[in-house]
């Protein structure tokens, strides 16, 4: 993929005053429950090691508890860890001197919190306008940057109010307003829709991917919701306990789960709107013949269908750099959304 | 077997000479110091004559006005507003002006010091957990020791007069203030916190724009209750010769005039009321942005 813009190395946290000794225990194959047990110290993360792409979604999924919300904490270092390294850019976030540490969160990197994290005493456009305040600019350069996005999050005319006057949904818009404010290339959103109603949650979701289409940040996006996952991530990274237990992009988690626990997850997910058609295409022959419409490469099959049944066909092509590279059929497309398991479409 | 009926105690001699030797090594102390002391207090004390003065050389109805203001200002309540006219009218129709006018002063000094001082403790105990642990003894002694004790080391340090007692009242009413600030700032939501933390504020923007506005209304409380507790105290203060309306009231108990003790006691009540439902509806006035537009 794309080039990493945030790596993160052997990263380990245990909770407790004597977190560095007990790293070595871990590396040594002691176990949480052993390690809560005999020492009384809480193992966070376990040997984290990811690749976060440049301008893309990168998604951390697992149950609450699984460390989900320590992880992201650890890429602004607002949780110190006991090992490993985090590098973002040509930067060791764990060498930075406080005052570094400050300029950084000023200007490369911003939150968006689940409870939305907002000033209570503040309106919306002096909570939008905190970040460039932090940074220390001027009255003037704070208004103009706050009003412009504002606007862009939709939420003109609410300036003067206080986060309480605002609904869940509003008071987020907000929080993504004043995290992008900032101009910093990294957006990290730890649960950010998860406290708000589903259809709400589905807009956010649209506005985010609007946006991103045109900023391109870098976003680490933390969520327990797999079909949230599926649909912002480039990227994602599966945790359970604190580690790592798959990492790839959904159609690779849907198609091949990588254990029970994640096969257990992905059984209910909408397969149509994950898999591409170039996963259950048959390649092109010399010898068959163009036939139906014409759907490119990375088309999710539900896209896929409905165009087929709009122009009242049942075949298409998969075009790739305008050449046709195969063929699908309506009924390659039903079984694939029905099926469960589609390992062999994969090895193909 | 006495020791099964009496508690052993020390022989009287060696208590005598025990406290002899500590009263005398502090009487040196306050010989040698007293007068350095008094002469760092010296503008404290200028600044609350000034300010009796002003109270009491103003005519009357203009103090009577500003208050009024301040009162309406301060609670945009009509009632709270109409009650404090009525009840200053009465203090001064039963002839306790003056006597309020200082007391009114006093108050307004001792609580001023008490937040200029009590505040950055508040503040430094909220920061770490060893200083809160050193203090809050501390501020237990404070509060629970009969307030008649600490009136002695005052007097012999400073002798009697307006600046020891207004030393008195303040450290009196001063706990409050100072744990209500550190319980104030303890309390303020994690998550915000956190938010300033992410976008790289520094630990003064973090105090000044987050953990004192949010804080605020239970420092407020804080504050409330000091204001109380120095009018309480000014009673007390009263006995080392602090002017205003504890001094009519102790007359009154050494002279049995009821009607004068009550009538002054009274008068205490009403400024204690005043101060207390102005503070308070300021308090809930800075609280609105919190209530939801609908509901
Ligand atoms: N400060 C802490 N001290 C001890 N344990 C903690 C601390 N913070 C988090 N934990 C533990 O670490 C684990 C992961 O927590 P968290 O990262 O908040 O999970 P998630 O965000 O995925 O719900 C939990 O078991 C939690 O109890
Ligand atoms: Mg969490």
């Amino acid at each position: 993929m794309a080039e990493t813009a945030i790596s993160v190395r052997n990263l380990y946290k245990i909770f407790g005053d004597d977190d560095r000794a007990m790293v070595e225990k871990v590396k040594a194959g002691m176990s949480k429950q052993e390690l809560l047990a005999e020492h009384g110290h809480v193992l966070g993360l376990k040997d984290i090691n990811i690749d976060m792409p440049a301008a893309g979604i990168q998604v951390v999924m697992g149950l609450s508890g699984s460390g989900k919300s320590t992880l992201i904490r650890h890429l602004n270092r607002l949780i110190e860890p006991s090992a490993g390294e985090i590098v973002v850019g040509s930067d060791n976030v764990l060498d930075m001197s406080a005052k570094q540490l400050r300029e950084f969160r000023r200007h490369r990197i911003s939150m968006v919190f689940q409870r939305f994290g907002l000033l209570p005493h503040k309106t919306v456009i002096d909570n939008v306008s905190y970040g460039l305040a932090v940074m220390g600019k001027t009255k003037d350069e704070q208004r103009t940057g706050a009003l412009r996005w504002i606007e862009r999050v939709g939420l003109s005319g609410y300036e003067e109010n206080y986060p309480a006057q605002l609904s869940g949904g509003m008071q987020q818009r907000v929080g993504l307003a004043r995290a992008l404010a900032t101009d910093a290339d990294i957006l990290l959103m730890d649960e950010a829709f998860s406290a708000l109603d589903p259809l709400i949650r589905t807009d956010m979701q649209g506005i985010l991917l609007d946006l991103q289409k045109e900023l391109h940040k870098t976003i680490v996006f933390i969520t327990h919701d797999l079909d949230e996952a599926l649909r912002l991530g480039d990227r994602i990274a599966i945790l359970r306990d604190g580690e790592i237990v798959q990492q790839g992009t959904g159609q690779e988690i849907v198609l091949k789960p990588a254990d029970d626990y994640i096969s257990s997850f992905v059984r209910e997910v909408n397969r149509g709107r994950v898999i591409k058609v170039e996963t259950v295409m048959d390649p092109v022959s010399d010898a068959s013949p163009a036939q139906g419409i014409e759907v490119p490469e990375g088309t999710i099959l539900e896209e896929a269908a409905r165009q087929m049944s709009e122009a009242d066909v049942v075949n298409a092509q998969v075009i790739r750099d305008g050449r046709p590279v195969g063929q699908i059929t309506m009924r390659q497309v039903m079984a694939a959304i029905a099926t469960p398991v589609l390992k062999d479409a994969m090895a193909a | 077997m006495d020791w099964l009926t009496e508690f052993p105690q020390l022989p009287g001699r060696d208590l005598r000479l025990l406290s002899r030797t500590i009263d005398q090594y502090y009487r040196s102390f306050s010989r040698a110091y007293g007068d350095d002391i008094e002469a760092f207090f010296r503008p404290l004390l200028d600044f609350l004559l000034w300010f009796e003065t002003l109270l009491q050389q103003t005519p009357w109805f203009i103090v009577l006005a500003a208050i009024v203001a301040i009162v309406w200002f301060a609670s945009r309540s009509l009632k709270i507003t109409i009650g404090t006219a009525i009840a200053l009218i009465l203090i001064g129709v039963f002839g306790m002006w003056e006597d309020t006018m200082s007391t009114l002063s006093i108050i307004v000094v001792s609580t001023l010091l008490s937040i200029v001082i009590g505040l950055p403790i508040g503040i430094l105990m909220s920061r770490s957990d060893k200083v809160q642990a050193a203090i809050n003894p501390i501020l237990d002694v404070m509060q629970t020791m009969p307030s008649f004790v600490y009136l002695i080391p005052i007097v012999m340090l400073l002798g009697i007069g307006l600046i020891p007692g207004l030393l008195v009242v303040v450290i009196y009413a001063m706990p409050p203030i100072i744990r209500l600030t550190n319980l104030g700032i303890r309390l303020v939501d994690k998550e915000v916190l956190e938010a300033a933390n992410a976008f790289g504020s520094s630990n003064w923007q973090k105090l000044t724009q987050v953990q004192l506005p949010l804080s605020l209304p239970t420092i407020m409380a804080g504050i409330n209750q000091t204001i109380m507790m120095a009018l309480a105290m000014v009673v007390v203060a009263s006995l080392i010769g602090v002017r205003g309306l504890g001094q009519p009231v102790l007359q009154a108990i050494t002279n049995q005039y009821f009607t004068q003790g009550l009538l002054n006691g009274l008068a205490i009540v009403a400024i204690a009321i005043v101060f207390d439902r102005a503070s308070q509806a300021y308090g809930r006035r800075l609280q609105r942005h919190r209530e939801a537009a609908h509901g």
